[in-house]
């Protein structure tokens, strides 16, 4: 931050080259700030080190609590507050009449855990109705892969490195505003 | 190529005579004289007296002789059930056991033949790991049906199927009714036509496997015919599958009959087929026979017995709760029977089959892990086992359970068994299939 707020942007054309690219750019131990492509490309997280999403536990969690809200909601209703004689069903215990509990028991787990975790996958990365737009270069939503360094103090260097990893665009942005 | 060690041989050797030994000493012990039977009852009786109703009825007129007289003929109609499912043990042992390994080999066929109609790219290097597992189905279904038709045949009132007895027939009209399907020579002239089916296929799949290994390469005819069988195969056993949990475990109870039962003992022989094959492949894999097999094999196998035993809880649930709801008497007294007297068992394989491999195998670094996946399958393997259990015993040896000497010594006899005639298939074909368009593509394979 309080370096310099420049940032070089490098243009591709290919997610190979960009593959490459940024197995280089990290061997000459410059920061990527981001990379913005038009479609996943399998591998890029590897690449460029980031860590391992944890979304996949959140659900895991999620799911444990709506299986909990199926559980006392059930109970209270059937069992605790009003055990009625329905077609002879048991309604003494939650587990004598469990059978009849499993389907909305699944459905909730499910629903709980599919629900909050996209939620949680919004609020992660920041999206909702009336966002602005954060693409730098429209062209990145069709075929244009684009990499983001932060530059450093010797910026002509920065610009060779990135031209022969195979760019066909390199600028230097000012980002400060 | 695989050679068979010496000490798997012997391994597998003593397993077997160990299990003979076992299962002699169930024969030995189990065909009781009616007085021994009646004795023992009264032993029962004096133990836990309090609990049976007729050991109250004693109780309540301990020295009245005129009621004495019909409490005898009562407890000889008693005793004579009893005789029968004391003698009905060993069988029923070695039926269990005999169906429990003779459904890993169909499961593994059956996962085989559905990676090649579907042209899956990352399992050809499992291939002879699952043709060296369906091995054991030729021998292992001719097994079944001699001890389904010996049981019969050998000894008096110990059928593991009472629809064979035709004293019991004669009394049945539910039986008699449906006796143009369950007689002896149609339930053979099925199995037949179903154990032939099934191996012709395997033959065949096996000779295009070797003949694509040794043919040119871009020649493809071999791996095109074993496509094309494959696919007719798959047809052909999800018919015959279905009938076949009909005709050899569902009529083990004639009186009661339930829709979705053959696909239940799909669900049940699949996963047994791939808990084995992935089983195998680690144990070969450690062994450095397999280099081509990497963790991501594992990972896909052990996918595969999650999925798997979650759709084989699902379908356990399903035809439980279904009938449970309803309750129709004359549907319910499967359950009714199984609950009061396989309580454990009963719930406790729903644990063992679904709530353990669900948790532990949701992780997906987890099932990479090979000692990790090894114990899920043992696990699986042995709640499945008691799946095979609870279909059969409850049928014939109702109450009089228990898993002793006969029990282990069948699993350890057709253990021993299997692990032969797996080991001497492997050891009779490379490990790696060659010239496999796919191989190239398996061997590179990577989740």
């Amino acid at each position: 931050m309080e370096t310099s707020s420049k940032v070089i942007h490098a243009m591709y054309t290919d997610d190979d080259v960009l593959m490459a690219a940024v197995k280089k750019v990290r061997a000459e131990r410059y920061h990527i700030e981001e990379i913005y492509t038009p479609f996943p490309v399998h591998g890029l997280d590897k690449a460029m080190g980031l860590a391992p999403t944890r979304l996949a536990i959140t659900s895991f969690l999620y799911g444990c609590v709506g299986l909990v809200v199926s559980i006392v909601m059930i109970d209270y209703m059937m069992i605790e507050d009003w055990p009625q004689n329905i077609g002879g069903k048991p309604s003494f215990s939650y587990l004598e009449n469990m059978p009849a509990f499993i389907p909305i028991m699944f459905e909730l787990t499910v629903f709980f855990a599919a629900h909050l975790l996209v939620i949680t996958f919004y609020l992660r990365s920041k999206l909702w109705p009336f966002k602005k737009a954060e693409n730098p270069d429209i062209r990145t939503t069709d075929d244009h892969f684009l990499m983001e360094i932060s530059a450093g103090d010797n910026i002509d260097e920065q610009f060779d490195i990135l031209r022969n990893t195979g760019a066909v665009e390199v600028t230097l942005i000012d980002k400060a505003h | 190529m695989y050679t068979i060690s010496n000490r798997l041989k012997t391994f597998s050797i003593i397993l077997i005579v160990l299990g003979a030994l076992g299962v002699a000493y169930g024969f030995m012990t189990s065909h009781k004289s009616l007085e021994e039977v009646k004795t023992m009852l009264v032993e029962e009786h004096a133990h836990d007296g309090g609990q049976d109703a007729s050991a109250q009825v004693h109780t309540e007129s301990p020295d009245s002789a005129v009621s004495g007289t019909a409490d005898v003929s009562h407890d000889d109609e008693h005793a004579v059930h009893v005789q029968a499912q004391l003698a009905k043990r060993p069988w029923s042992a070695m039926y269990v056991s005999a169906l429990f390994f003779m459904f890993i080999a169909l499961g593994a066929l059956v996962f085989y033949a559905l990676q090649i109609a579907s042209q899956s790219g990352w399992s050809p290097v499992l291939f002879r790991v699952m043709e060296a597992i369906s091995a054991y189905l030729l021998p292992g279904a001719i097994i079944v049906i001699l001890l389904a038709v010996g049981s019969h045949y050998i000894g008096q009132n110990n059928e593991i199927f009472v629809w064979m007895n035709p004293d019991v027939v004669a009394e049945d009209k539910l039986i008699q009714n449906k006796s143009g399907y369950l007689n002896i020579t149609a339930f053979l002239i099925r199995a037949i036509i179903f154990i032939g089916g099934w191996c012709t296929y395997r033959y065949f799949a096996r000779k295009f496997s070797i003949a694509q290994d040794n043919a040119e390469p871009g020649d493809n005819r071999n791996f095109k015919k074993g496509f094309r069988i494959a696919a007719g195969f798959l047809v052909f056993y999800l018919y015959s599958e279905s009938v076949m949990s009909w005709d050899w475990i569902m009529s083990v109870d004639p009186h009661w009959f339930s829709t979705l039962f053959g696909w239940y003992v799909l669900s049940s022989m699949v996963v047994c087929g791939i808990t084995v094959i992935v089983m195998l492949t680690i144990y070969l894999k450690g062994k450095g026979l397999l280099p081509m097999a990497n963790d991501s094999h594992i990972h896909d196998l052990a996918k595969y017995i999650f999925g798997f035993s979650i759709f084989w809880a699902y379908l356990w649930f399903s035809q439980f709760m279904l009938i449970w709801y309803a309750n129709i008497p004359e549907e319910v007294v499967y359950f009714v029977s199984r609950i009061e007297d396989y309580k454990l068992l009963f719930f406790g394989m729903v644990a063992l089959n679904f709530v353990f491999p669900f948790l532990i195998l949701m992780n997906s670094d987890n099932k990479r892990v090979p000692w990790f996946v090894m114990m899920a399958g043992v696990v699986v393997l042995i709640g499945h086992y008691i799946d095979v259990f609870v279909m059969i015993m409850p049928a014939t040896v109702v109450d009089r359970w228990f898993i002793g000497i006969p029990e282990i010594g069948s699993v350890l006899l057709f253990g021993g068994l299997f692990l032969l005639v797996v080991f001497t298939s492997l050891s009779k074909a490379p490990l790696t299939p060659k010239n496999n368009p796919f191989i190239k593509e398996s061997e590179n394979f990577e989740y």
